[in-house]
């Protein structure tokens, strides 16, 4: 702050806080022979009302509200640029604030971070302590019962985009995942398309059009989607394309939904969390999302 | 002197009640236009991007302020949660300034990059459809607008007005708000708050 304006706001306190005591002091002096003559001249039915000074209790109660200021402004920062006596300051309160709670949080989650996944998944204080770091920060894409939503995917069934072990889970949760579906379909005729539709529900035990039909989508198959999906449609943990064949749908699994998938391609991104979780947190959190698939 | 020479007299009252009101405008509202701290950019606050200021401009229309505040207090309970406090230098560009004190839904000084375009799609048509126990409605509506480009012109110019230092021509570039619908501004705005600060 610039001098002058810290000059200004100096003068005008204190200014104010002056004014202050010379109103108490003005308005409380009344000799006492005045007394019983100050009256405002309202009289009803007898009862006359009286211009008498405050109750003692009550206009030392205002002093001490000056006495007050006058020390607060000498103990804290108020006073223009003056910094106070204590030299308290919001962000020193808070840096020690976040010292206390970081010591308090490093030495809670100090007993889980060498404990393996196994042990952590029996531990149900850790696993209470996992779902309330899941509805913090899991919670809004996942959901809170963790069953996910169209394009979000559900952690309770045990089926994993990226691999379910204990290094895939936390890679997820460090880094983040970008799943990239391509718009292939766009470049097919309707025949084509509706063929590779046919073809992925022939995977399902749901009923598809006719042999010829999926065997041209195969075809067809071999050529656009068999490099992620593989030959067998089982799909690939390492770039998280999906297994086609386990009925287990990201966005949905109805012929409309897979049409559109193959229209416009999908775009899955799990953002990343290692700004956000400390790495204790992180492997609390990979255990207590494995857990989830294994209820 | 006498309290009733005070009260009956108009024209003195009248003097003694502006100074004794504006005494803490003065001291606590005016030198605040003059504070390094409050009048300049904190370090990589930038403009808002014409598709983004177009986007704030929904968040206020839609009246998003009634329920989300955009200001994070220094205190730990807040920073675990959203991220590093807010401080004034981060609003400078903001007029008027989004910080609310009214939390039905969380606080989004710090949303950018919190959660995916898509998921932003999906949660802003339907809220309950990514989270069940949301008491927020729907804006389904956003994605049928589409954005108006004669107004982007003017909201540019009230911005420069107000001190925002666009440079010339921002407002003649249209290529990045052509077309869009007010949906995507929104999300676009959504998801560059708080990422121009430290974390």
């Amino acid at each position: 702050m610039k001098p002058e304006w810290s000059n200004w706001i100096v003068i005008f306190t204190i200014l104010n806080i002056l004014g202050m005591y010379w109103l108490l002091k003005a308005t409380s002096k009344q000799p006492k022979e005045e007394l019983e003559k100050e009256n405002t001249g309202h009289e009803w039915d007898g009862i006359v009302e009286l211009n008498n000074p405050l109750p003692r209790w009550w206009l030392y109660l205002f002093y001490f509200t000056i006495f007050f200021a006058l020390g607060y402004l000498f103990l804290y920062p108020g006073l223009g640029d003056n910094k106070g006596y204590l030299d308290w300051t919001q962000e020193g309160r808070y840096e020690e604030n976040l010292e206390a709670y970081k010591a308090k949080a490093d030495a809670y989650y100090a007993k889980y971070a060498d404990m393996p996944h196994e042990e952590l998944m029996q531990d149900a204080q850790a696993m209470k302590t996992g779902r309330s770091i899941f509805l913090n920060n899991c919670a809004a894409c996942h959901g809170s019962d963790a069953g996910g939503a169209k394009g979000f995917p559900n952690l309770t069934d045990d089926d994993w985009l990226y691999g379910g072990e204990e290094e895939n889970i936390v890679a997820t949760l460090e880094n983040g995942r970008q799943g990239m579906m391509p718009a292939l379909g766009a470049g097919m005729t309707d025949e084509e398309l509706e063929s590779v539709v046919q073809f992925i529900l022939s995977h399902t035990s749901r009923e598809t059009a006719s042999e010829d039909v999926v065997a041209a989508g195969k075809a067809k198959y071999d050529v656009m989607c068999v490099a992620c999906h593989g030959a067998d449609a089982k799909g690939s943990h390492f770039i998280g394309a999906p297994n086609l064949t386990d009925d287990i749908w990201l966005y949905g699994g109805e012929e409309a939904d897979i049409r559109e998938t193959l229209l416009n391609g999908r775009n899955g991104i799990m953002p990343a969390h290692k700004e956000i979780l400390s790495p204790a947190q992180i492997h609390l959190m990979a255990a207590y999302v494995k857990s989830l698939g294994q209820q | 002197m006498k309290h009733e020479d005070l009260e009956k007299n108009m024209g003195i009252m009248g003097v003694l009640i502006v100074l004794v009101i504006s005494v803490a405008g003065l001291v606590e509202i005016l030198p605040l236009f003059f504070q390094t701290q409050v009048i300049e950019p904190a370090p990589n606050v930038r403009p808002y991007t014409p598709l983004e200021l177009v986007g704030r401009d929904v968040y206020v229309r839609e009246g998003c302020y009634n329920c989300h505040s955009q200001m994070i207090r220094p205190f730990v309970s807040e920073t675990a949660r959203y991220g590093a406090y807010s401080t004034a230098g981060e609003s400078v560009y903001d007029y008027p300034f989004q910080w609310g004190s009214k939390r039905t839904g969380p606080d989004l000084a710090r949303i950018g990059g919190r959660y995916t375009d898509d998921w932003h799609y999906a949660h802003l048509m339907d809220p309950r459809s990514v989270v069940q126990e949301s008491n927020m409605p729907g804006f389904p509506w956003l994605a049928e607008n589409t954005v108006d480009t004669d107004l982007l012109k003017t909201k540019v110019e009230v911005m420069r007005k107000l001190g925002v230092p666009y440079e010339e021509g921002v407002e003649d570039d249209l290529s990045a708000v052509e077309g869009k619908t007010e949906m995507e501004a929104l999300i676009a705005y959504l998801q560059m708050l708080g990422t121009n600060v430290k974390k």
